[in-house]
């Protein structure tokens, strides 16, 4: 039998793919086993992350070497992520469909190509060049203007009114990440509004309504699938978002947020700057708890994806 | 004359009641619209707000020492780090163009049963992962347990995991374009698998595809997460060791001097901002002409 060389090679290279994905996960399982075995499931909703005495003696506690005092707890972190991420979607959707409308029917075609072109490369620009802007332009604006002002005028509001904070926190990140996930939630929107069948929206125009009211009862229903699908997929870059949170969150350390202006810190933004203190542990167990809170956001982020993948493979946008 | 009569006797009729448009509808179309526009001009006014920020910042630091001076710890030029970005960015390309164009011609065209859907739909899965987690991995692989320490070929494999779906699904979506008779033409020739992929397909889908490798390579030049661990940073020039020799990058500049409490620090992370915003737009735009260009010049395949 003939065995094809090139069919053969191909499989080969492309096993890359699925093997990458495999090996991540084991990797970090494999690392992180000590610190699962340590802190087992309370890790998640426990508030107390300290990485102990780095002075002491190590001492032993449920069988894993550890500094004296030293207690690994990230609900901070999960809240910090997931009401983070959970703003800027709710900032981030209705800008988005207004965008996408406005590109794909809103004006005339030969407009709308030089016109995505904003949006197309504000979803280019890199996440700490964000970070950068966020960093030296929103912190300020936000802390002195923005954030007094609406805490005074929504003071009786729950989360909208009380300390407006310093401009680090939860609503400058979540606007950031917002601003970053608006252009890949209009790109594939804007792809799907093109798709529709015309003759849907002739009938529509036809019963007498307008195109924006064509949009608002027609289109959009139908696109119901890949809105949502498309909104997870931008929720999980949210999560995972490192660099842009990093320099605006506040990097709050077990501090849970009592309105939309305190500071915050996420998984992605805490992984990134804690690695240096967990390294003066002689114990190597501050580490591998980092690995574990990045095997727990690689795992919400796998989740995300996959919902979000399987939805809109059934809607066929590809 | 006969057809202005009958538009004149249209005119006369009086309007149906029925037809009028009520306040509501019409005050809420109004809104939306509004609001419509206004989505666009926010987004506008964003992208012009960040480059332009960027600019006004980065102008006064954009001297000649950038390009001939080495970073020291507060300011200096950017010299290590503009030559650490493009031996990354190239790296990573080098390492993840074959392998991810040929995942992509297996997708294509080999990728219709089970096992390609498997793996398209992983690839999609990969392309979500956070690149924090993508530095974490490397960095207890490949720093710790392979022992190559802060390297070159640490960052340049984490960035490879990164790019490969991406330039796989690029692949396979430009090959995917050509219509089947192209394949039939040239397999009724007599040539085999691999050449009508390689010599008939490939130069077809290259305009696409090399959009795609363009693209790939802004967004490793911007990525700061999986290179904190892996690359580390050096204010040397690269000596050409693969391991063990940390090496340095603008967008690592962008994050730690902006935390510098010295003047001279922020102008040197602009002046690092902006030419990364600068190279990665530029890459992009060049992408898209490139595939404009493609296709003015051997036309687009009607499908």
């Amino acid at each position: 039998m003939k065995i094809p060389v090139f069919r053969v090679g191909l499989i080969v290279t492309a096993s890359f793919l699925p093997l990458s994905l495999i090996a991540l996960i084991v990797f970090l399982v494999i690392y992180s086993w000590p610190a699962i075995q340590f802190n087992q499931l309370h890790f998640l909703w426990t508030n107390d992350w300290n990485l102990g005495n780095l002075y002491g003696n190590p001492v032993d506690v449920r069988g894993a070497q550890i500094m004296p005092g030293a207690k690994y707890g990230i609900w901070f972190l999960v809240v910090g992520t997931i009401v983070g991420s959970m703003l800027a979607m709710l900032m981030a959707m209705p800008v988005a469909i207004g965008a996408a409308y406005f590109l794909s029917e809103g004006v005339r075609r030969s407009w709308a190509g030089p016109l995505s072109l904003f949006v197309d490369l504000l979803a280019a620009i890199p996440s700490v060049v964000y970070g950068l802007w966020g960093y030296a332009l929103l912190v300020p604006l936000f802390g002195q203007t923005i954030f007094p002002f609406m805490a005074k005028t929504f003071s009786l509001v729950p989360f909208l009114g009380g300390d407006p904070g310093s401009g680090y926190g939860l609503l400058t990140s979540a606007f950031v990440l917002a601003v970053m996930i608006i252009p890949l939630i209009s790109a594939t929107l804007r792809e799907s509004i093109q798709m529709t069948e015309p003759a849907l929206k002739e009938a529509g125009l036809s019963l007498g309504l307008n195109r924006l009211e064509v949009f608002w009862h027609i289109t959009l229903p139908k696109l119901k699938t890949v809105l949502i699908g498309v909104g997870i997929l931008a929720l999980g870059r949210a999560l995972g978002e490192t660099m842009a949170v990093l320099m605006v969150s506040g990097n709050a350390l077990n501090y849970l947020p009592n309105n939309i202006y305190a500071p915050i810190s996420t998984m992605a933004a805490f992984i990134a700057s804690q690695l240096d203190s967990a390294l003066q542990d002689p114990t190597n167990m501050a580490v591998e708890a980092l690995s574990e809170i990045a095997l727990v956001l690689l795992l919400i982020t796998v989740v995300v994806n996959f919902a979000a993948r399987l939805l809109l493979w059934m809607a066929r946008v590809r | 004359m006969a057809s202005k009569a009958v538009e004149s006797s249209i005119a006369t009729i009086p309007r149906a009641k029925g037809f009028k448009v009520s306040l509501y509808r019409r005050a809420m179309s109004a809104f939306a619209w509004l609001f419509v526009v206004f989505s666009f001009v926010f987004l506008a006014a964003m992208f012009i707000s960040i480059v332009g920020d960027v600019v006004i910042h980065a102008w006064p630091a954009l001297t000649p020492k950038l390009l001939t001076d080495i970073t020291n710890g507060i300011g200096g030029g950017l010299k290590n780090a503009i030559e650490g970005s493009i031996v990354m960015s190239v790296g990573a390309l080098l390492l993840a163009a074959p392998i991810g164009i040929s995942a992509g011609i297996y997708l294509s065209e080999h990728g219709q049963g089970g096992a390609g859907k498997m793996l398209r739909f992983l690839s999609d899965v990969l392309v979500g992962i956070p690149s924090i987690v993508l530095g974490y991995v490397g960095y207890i692989t490949m720093v710790i347990y392979l022992g190559w320490q802060f390297s070159v070929a640490a960052g340049i494999i984490t960035l490879t995991v990164m790019l490969l779906p991406y330039i796989a699904r690029s692949t396979e979506l430009a090959m995917a374009n050509i219509p089947l008779a192209v394949r039939e033409a040239g397999y009724g020739l007599g040539a085999g698998e691999g050449r009508v992929a390689l010599q008939i397909l490939l130069p077809g889908a290259a305009p696409a595809i090399m959009t795609g490798l363009f693209y790939a390579v802004a967004l490793s030049m911007g990525e700061t997460a999986p290179l904190l661990y892996t690359a580390g940073w050096s204010n040397y020039m690269w000596n050409g060791q693969f391991t063990k020799e940390p090496i340095g990058y603008l967008t690592y500049v962008i994050w730690t001097f902006i935390n510098e409490p010295f003047a001279e620090s922020h102008m040197l992370a602009f002046a690092a901002a902006f030419l990364i915003t600068g190279g990665v737009l530029i890459l992009i735009l060049a992408g898209r002409w490139l595939l404009i260009r493609g296709q003015r010049r051997m036309g687009v395949y009607q499908g």
